[in-house]
């Protein structure tokens, strides 16, 4: 899993080379990247098969379309917080609000059959698009709260979100009455299983909003003002910005992304669980942001780095789980990533091998 | 006038404010309890809050030391059902002494600490993503064990589980013993030792604190192997309470642990609390349950949103009164 590069191959064969080799060398993503890479051409190695596509009923099928789908609430909840950790925020809040989401989407539309000339037929308790807007529109309040808790009150962004944390699954589940709630209503299983020209739905959701959101930090000022909040508030206040709308701003963003996570997640199992619906999801998306190389003390950051991040974990998942190794070691193999990554990415650590390889 | 306000504020400022403010909580929530349901203000009902709260205490004794010293630790849960798991394999396969067997985990869970300690010193990592790695790795190292739960039935641990030790009229486990004990220990640890001194003054500011010639390194690492010591030590009190070994027990934990200790009164800035208020804050969590297990008609799941609306009036307070946060 090390993806450090061989500093002999790093060496330019011609001069004439060098810029853009040290570019790409130096590219914030090579690291993830290459991880990522690494992983895949083990996976060829170790999985028969793992390349294959073919389509079936119209459908594209294989390991990294499954990869992919399995995937997205995970990159949609990594979006929202490589924002927040731009702004040195974090948000723990995230697997609270994918149950919240869940629950109220599910709850609204719920689903009752009916016999329609001899014909079964499912409808919705309210109009889906009322019972999804209902639910993203929880997902906003939640986000405004941790917002305002940590612009307004300015509590620590840990023990903000801690409080969504643990109040956010105990109102899931006083919405759900502690029972899971299951959905019988066809449209609303597209969102989470449905196909759109041979690819999973879910992929289209993830990718409109990455582009939307890359739009937002790149073409505008807002990536810069996010950076520059990150790197330091007091200057950034200084110098004129709206700190406080800002970080808000970033917390609603974030709950938004985990509601729309919560509605693909429900949409996908036909059911909302308020207890287990994305348990551990926000570390796994704290995790993928660690990944892609955004660093937890704010500043600069990479939504496309986050994304990798995010198909890493699920690339390792899913090697594992195929490897015919039980699930839960998965969580080891985990961990010893995250320290790998994370003191190779410290600065005593490079300093440390500066020192013996000179 | 301002003097008075100048006198309020000095006052909501004191650092043992808001753990009166606990305190009086705790006090107000046993006199609601004993005036809407009666039998609960016995003796015993109050001791059960000690016994079945045992684990709990000793865990966010540890997690005081940790967030008094400006870290954090969340794989304190993990590692309780990483000790629960070792603890039941040692008597159950290994057919190992309790003594060994308790000894042996507690020194695992101590080195566990230290090494995240380490990483963290050593690499200046943020504490949450190593503790958050270390949650995963001890979660994940219960399930190569086993992925069942193994039961106890090894005759020390069932004793330990069924004795009643009497007290005051009352009776307390072996585990709520052991717990109080820990809590003495930790108070001289915090109050009167150097340890205590240059865990506050880490806390409070690490850069003073290694200009004043404290070892930072040492005092971090040992905070972060106190808290896997009393994490592992949390762990044995459980398998005596649940006389098993199971990688699904204590999921959670890290948070109520974090709960208990943030109502105790403790900035999470670090630098600023008492590690008694652990005490305060784990009765008041336990309070809230048996209220509501003794209404009957309020379902579990309020526990959780009683205690994040706790966890926010007690954090907006000591961010408007306590005044000393960064």
């Amino acid at each position: 899993m090390n993806v450090r590069v061989d500093p002999s191959v790093a060496k330019p064969d011609t001069p004439a080379a060098t810029p853009l080799r040290t570019l790409l060398l130096q590219h914030p993503l090579l690291r993830p990247a290459a991880a990522l890479l690494v992983l895949l051409v083990l996976d060829a190695f170790l999985v028969p098969g793992f390349f294959r596509l073919e389509i079936k009923d119209g459908h594209l099928y294989g390991a990294l379309v499954d990869i992919l789908n399995r995937a997205a609430p995970l990159m949609l909840a990594a979006l929202g917080m490589t924002l927040v950790i731009a702004t040195r925020g974090i948000d723990i809040s995230v697997g609270a609000v994918v149950a919240l989401s869940g629950t109220v989407a599910a709850t609204l539309i719920g689903g009752t059959m009916v016999i329609n000339n001899g014909v079964p037929e499912y409808v919705a308790n309210t109009p889906m698009g009322t019972a999804l807007a209902a639910a993203i529109g929880v997902a906003l309040l939640c986000g405004l709260w941790n917002g305002v808790l940590v612009a307004g009150i300015r509590l620590q962004p840990i023990v903000a979100t801690l409080i969504l944390m643990v109040a956010g699954r105990g109102l899931a589940q006083l919405i759900t009455d502690g029972q899971i709630v299951t959905v019988y209503y066809q449209p609303y299983f597209f969102l989470g299983s449905g196909y759109l020209a041979g690819l999973p739905f879910s992929l289209f959701v993830v990718a409109a909003l990455f582009i939307v959101t890359l739009l937002l930090v790149k073409k505008t000022a807002l990536g810069l003002f996010i950076q520059t909040v990150g790197i330091n508030p007091v200057a950034a206040r200084l110098a004129g910005l709206r700190t406080a709308t800002l970080i808000v701003f970033v917390y609603v963003f974030c709950s938004a992304c985990a509601g729309l996570a919560g509605l693909l997640i429900t949409s996908n199992i036909k059911s909302a669980d308020a207890n287990n619906a994305g348990l551990l999801l926000e570390l796994d998306a704290i995790l993928a942001v660690t990944l892609g190389g955004t660093s937890l003390a704010g500043g600069k950051f990479s939504l496309a780095g986050s994304m990798i991040g995010a198909l890493i974990i699920q690339t390792l998942t899913y090697t594992i789980y195929s490897l015919g190794v039980p699930p839960e070691v998965n969580m080891v193999v985990k961990a010893i990533v995250v320290f790998i990554v994370c003191i190779s990415q410290s600065g005593e650590f490079r300093q440390l091998l500066k020192r013996k390889t000179t | 006038m301002s003097a008075l306000a100048s006198g309020a504020r000095g006052f909501s400022g004191a650092p043992w404010f808001t753990s009166l403010v606990t305190v009086i909580l705790l006090v107000a929530m046993l006199g609601i309890g004993g005036a809407a349901y009666p039998g609960f203000l016995s003796l015993q009902v109050g001791f059960n809050l000690l016994i079945d709260n045992a684990f709990l205490l000793v865990v966010a004794i540890g997690m005081g030391f940790v967030i008094l010293s400006g870290g954090i630790d969340l794989s304190v849960g993990s590692v309780l059902a990483l000790s629960t798991m070792i603890t039941a394999w040692l008597l159950q396969t290994a057919h190992w002494h309790p003594a060994l067997v308790i000894l042996t985990v507690l020194a695992l869970g101590a080195l566990f600490g230290g090494a995240m300690g380490l990483i963290i010193h050593a690499f200046k990592l943020q504490p949450f993503i190593v503790t958050l790695a270390g949650m995963f790795l001890a979660r994940g190292l219960c399930y190569l064990i086993s992925i069942e739960s193994i039961t106890i039935d090894q005759p020390f641990f069932v004793a330990a589980s069924q004795t009643q030790m009497p007290f005051l009229g009352g009776f307390l486990s072996p585990g709520a013993v052991i717990a109080l004990v820990v809590l003495l220990l930790a108070i001289w640890l915090a109050h009167y030792t150097a340890f205590g001194r240059a865990v506050y003054a880490v806390g409070g500011n690490e850069q003073s604190a290694a200009m004043m010639g404290l070892n930072v390194g040492a005092t971090r690492v040992g905070v972060y192997a106190l808290s896997g010591l009393c994490a592992a030590l949390g762990g044995v009190l459980f398998s005596f309470y649940m006389l098993s070994g199971y990688g699904l027990h204590g999921q959670g934990l890290e948070l109520d642990a974090i709960a208990a200790v943030v109502i105790g009164g403790t900035l999470l800035t670090g630098g600023y609390g008492y590690i008694a208020g652990a005490l305060s804050g784990v009765l008041v969590l336990g309070a809230i349950q048996t209220l509501i297990a003794f209404d009957g008609t309020l379902s579990s799941w309020w526990t959780r949103i009683v205690i994040g609306g706790l966890l926010f009036v007690f954090c907006v307070v000591q961010r408007l009164f306590g005044g000393r946060a960064k």
